[in-house]
């Protein structure tokens, strides 16, 4: 089994240029996920939140600061850090197993890691739908063949950039509970990106709450509730009201 | 012509009974059955004919031609009847005239895009895949397609003379743009979402280029190369107008010097299988190669 990555984000800051302008979107983040800690980046949409991930995928560098995996810089992307997008972003010309195989693949290690795509595959439960092209897929299936893409590159940090942010809210409920258990199992570093507090108190052990852009972190919650967990659980139910309260959108008593 | 089918109504069915007496019995509102598919409509066309219902129009319109052509109505110096032409093509298959002529035409298509190919197709993924290479190429390119490239004859014909070499620049021409300005869009046009995953999941910048440009980019391209057969059709025309001795366009000039409308027909249905078949070739390559598209897969 493979363990998770320590992540560190020090100081980082980013801006984009728009219009010759920087627009800054990012403001002095700084925190550590410790290995196979479950991380969710909860704040309002637009704030920067998806900036990060890329940043930490090492699709962008930072404006400022530095970003450490297991103590050293992140300098490109890496398998080991996989990021599942909020659009599948499936290849449209390649089968379901096709896309799962793609990192090794790239890696030249395709031979070696068959059996792991397989299995990757049916954990997802797309088995008997490998040979089928991405748009003869539902939206979940499409997410969880992404999901399985990432999953065979056996990364140490997986970085879920609003993952279920599309999909049908029955469909939601039955991917976050199959996260969990996935996590709980593989016991990675996860990153998720979420504007969803039910979804983030849900699976995270930690939530950091970020402010409105440019984004800064303006609460570090421990959700420190036993797993599996429930939903009407009353210990998240009242961080849930917590959360609300510190984004300002408490429900009034 | 076909006989009816022995289903249509109007022909009563063996043993005396017509199909109609049974709805008199057994139905007590006769508006109850939905027009269209009510049996008991008369029909003109019955829908068994299906997909040769489509061929009836232009049957009936050839057939006119010939009934014109015969009383004298059409003037068979002008016009040749359709019965003329079908021995006119008849005659040019059995001496094998047409075979020798669509040979050479065929040959001037193919080499002209063979060439068309191998300029455009690496200009374009150079100027796709670099912007030193579009900055290189791009303008350029673009400067000499505002030029209707039919305009370019007298000058390859000083260049290159009259003979082969011009005709075959011709369909060159007229094809590479296409192929360029389809493939370069088709490049450009790839998804940058599909790009960063395929980052995010190792690829080289070969590899990017390898699994995820080239595919992405595969459908414009083959719209392009259609359109290129298409155009090469067009310039082989024109070329083979000019001083030509051999070909389909040969066949048409000469016949015109002898008042053959007959023979000048037959060439222009060459041209146009021609066509329709380089269509139906680039088709089937569309449906191998980009079996993966739902339009594609819809199609029959």
């Amino acid at each position: 089994m493979v363990s998770g990555a320590r992540l560190e984000v020090r100081g980082v800051s980013h801006a984009f240029a728009l219009e010759k302008r920087a627009l800054p979107v990012l403001q002095d983040i700084d925190f550590v996920a410790q290995p196979g800690e479950f991380v969710a980046l909860l704040g309002p949409s637009g704030c920067g939140k998806s900036t990060l991930l890329r940043l930490v995928a090492g699709l962008e560098a930072p404006s400022e600061g530095r970003l450490l995996v297991d103590g050293a810089p992140v300098t490109g992307t890496d398998p080991s850090r996989t990021i599942m997008f909020q659009d599948p972003t499936l290849f449209p010309w390649r089968t379901v197993r096709g896309n799962a195989q793609l990192g090794p693949e790239a890696r030249g290690t395709l031979a070696a890691d068959a059996p792991r795509i397989e299995q990757a595959l049916s954990l997802v439960g797309l088995a008997s739908f490998a040979e089928a092209f991405p748009h003869q897929l539902s939206g979940g299936m499409a997410q969880r063949a992404a999901l399985a893409r990432a999953l065979v590159n056996q990364p140490r940090l997986l970085m879920l950039d609003e993952p279920l942010g599309k999909l049908d809210s029955l469909t939601r409920l039955a991917m976050q509970r199959e996260l969990a258990a996935l996590w709980e199992r593989e016991r990675f570093t996860a990153l998720l990106v979420t504007h969803d507090v039910e979804e983030a108190v849900l699976l995270a052990d930690r939530v950091l709450v970020l402010s409105d852009r440019p984004a800064r972190i303006c609460a570090d919650i421990r959700v420190d509730r036993p797993r599996p967990r429930r939903r009407d659980d009353a210990g998240l139910v009242a961080l849930r009201e917590e959360i609300l309260a510190l984004l300002g959108l408490a429900e009034a008593a | 012509m076909a006989a009816p089918p022995l289903s249509h109504p109007s022909i009563p069915a063996p043993g005396g009974r017509s199909p109609w007496s049974f709805r008199m019995s057994g139905q007590s509102l006769a508006g109850a059955a939905p027009l269209g598919d009510a049996p008991s409509r008369f029909r003109l066309f019955p829908r068994r004919l299906g997909a040769a219902r489509r061929f009836v129009a232009p049957v009936v319109l050839v057939l006119l031609w010939q009934l014109a052509a015969q009383a004298g109505l059409v003037s068979t110096r002008l016009l040749a009847s359709p019965a003329a032409i079908a021995t006119a093509a008849w005659q040019l298959i059995a001496s094998g005239e047409l075979a020798y002529h669509l040979a050479v035409s065929l040959r001037r298509v193919a080499i002209g895009l063979a060439i068309a190919l191998g300029f455009a197709v690496p200009l374009g993924l150079l100027a796709g895949l670099s912007r030193l290479g579009e900055d290189l190429v791009d303008a350029t390119l673009q400067m000499l397609r505002a030029l209707p490239f039919l305009a370019l004859v007298p000058l390859l014909i000083l260049w290159l003379g009259i003979g082969e070499a011009t005709k075959i620049a011709l369909v060159a021409l007229g094809a590479a743009f296409p192929i360029y300005l389809t493939l370069f869009g088709g490049i450009r046009g790839v998804d940058p979402k599909l790009l960063e995953a395929g980052r995010v999941f190792g690829l080289s910048r070969a590899g990017l280029i390898r699994h995820i440009v080239l595919p992405g980019a595969l459908p414009q391209a083959l719209v392009g190369l259609r359109y290129a057969l298409g155009t090469a059709w067009l310039s082989l025309v024109v070329g083979e107008q000019i001083n030509a001795t051999a070909g389909i366009g040969y066949l048409v000039m000469d016949a015109r010097e002898f008042l053959r409308t007959d023979i000048i027909l037959v060439g222009l249905l060459v041209y146009a299988l021609l066509g329709l078949g380089a269509d139906q070739l680039v088709r089937f390559i569309e449906k191998a190669a980009l079996a993966w598209r739902p339009s594609v897969l819809g199609e029959r």
